[in-house]
């Protein structure tokens, strides 16, 4: 037999007083099969389970939770990564509000990353066919733009769990580096002024649990460290 | 923009910049007094006193003191922020906090001049 123990967060505020655990029994038939694939099983078992998921193949980020302790991406996270001694424990991904078992609340999360202006910003007259980068300059944004916001590295962050409304976030400061450092943007100094506060940035402490996690590779403590560099050369 | 009334610099990058640059006072100073203590095994009343007496040791000893200083409030305001959330507690621990700062600051001058 190859039984899978799963023990999963539920929580339904519409009927639940409080949270509680509940334990599946979920035959994978000794496939190294992905979390997302058991979560399925298990709503076969029970249809009230709640998750998000969309693409399943790691490219929309709406499958991100705590899986044994470590947040990820369901759809990419195969049992072999993560099950320890036969058991998976699930939970949603942990300091945000939790609408539905596995499903948060991401609006925090979002206003952390509208805060940051996340668009180009340029009012020089558009040339005739489109605005130019060096290959140097765009090479730049490599390691920047792939990010999903899946929302795993900012709910690993223990200054986001505390300051989620001041603390900008791995992510959100990812995306704010990523402005930053496109050669034809020309909001900088403006964007550095709304972050050279003790929380927007400097709140970070360079645990790197955001590196840790990220699905997709990235590193936004590097980013962070950068955002630091521009702000202190322009201030100095 | 956060605007923040009760952190040492009023900005976050000054309150980064100062707390790094008194870190290396405070370790460079850590460093002098075991260095000193460890080449003065038989130190006696007369020399100890004789040190502080100097111009240098007085300059070196204020300016650990004021690190010191500026250290602990950022650091100490940092934690209030983080893990005190009602804002009557937080004000009053960084009230107390700040208040202890200048007291252990003037007692500090006092020691070093009164030699
Ligand atoms: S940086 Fe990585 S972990 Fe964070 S939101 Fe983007 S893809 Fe997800
Ligand atoms: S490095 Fe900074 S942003 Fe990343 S988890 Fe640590 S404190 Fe959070
Ligand atoms: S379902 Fe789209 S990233 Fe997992």
């Amino acid at each position: 037999m190859s039984m899978l123990q799963v023990s999963v967060y539920r929580y339904n505020p519409e009927t639940d007083s409080a949270p509680y655990m509940q334990e599946f029994q979920v035959d994978t038939q000794g496939r190294d099969v992905m979390v997302l694939n058991v979560l399925a099983m298990i709503k076969e078992q029970d249809s009230s389970m709640a998750y998000r998921r969309s693409c399943r193949e790691g490219v929309c980020g709406s499958d991100g939770m705590n899986m044994n302790g470590k947040n990820g991406l369901a759809c990419i996270t195969p049992l072999s990564e993560v099950v320890k001694g036969g058991k998976l424990t699930l939970r949603p991904l942990p300091g945000l509000p939790v609408i539905r078992d596995l499903v948060v609340d991401m609006a925090l999360f979002y206003k952390q990353y509208e805060r940051i202006q996340p668009y180009l910003q340029n009012d020089t007259p558009e040339p005739a066919i489109e605005r130019l980068q060096s290959p140097e300059d765009r090479d730049k944004l490599d390691g920047l733009y792939e990010c999903i916001l899946c929302a795993c590295c900012s709910t690993s962050c223990p200054s986001f769990w505390w300051n989620p409304d001041k603390f900008v976030g791995p992510a959100g400061l990812l995306q704010a580096y990523r402005f930053l450092a496109d050669s034809r943007d020309e909001a900088t100094s403006e964007r550095l002024a709304e972050l050279e506060d003790p929380f927007s940035v400097f709140r970070c402490r360079g645990i790197m649990n955001c590196v840790a996690v990220c699905p997709k590779g990235l590193n936004p403590t590097r980013a962070i460290g950068k955002i630091r560099e521009m702000l202190l050369a322009n201030a100095t | 923009m956060v605007t923040n009334i009760t952190n040492f610099g009023r900005s976050g990058l000054s309150d980064w910049l100062i707390q790094r640059a008194s870190a290396v006072i405070l370790a460079l100073y850590t460093l002098f007094m075991v260095g000193y203590l460890l080449l003065h095994p038989n130190l006696d009343y007369a020399t100890w006193s004789g040190l502080f007496g100097s111009t240098w040791m007085r300059i070196f000893s204020l300016l650990a003191f004021v690190s010191m200083a500026a250290h602990a409030w950022i650091g100490l305001w940092t934690v209030t922020t983080d893990y005190l959330k009602p804002t009557a507690i937080r004000i009053a621990v960084q009230a107390v906090i700040i208040l202890a700062i200048f007291v252990f600051l003037v007692w500090g001058v006092q020691v070093l001049w009164g030699a």
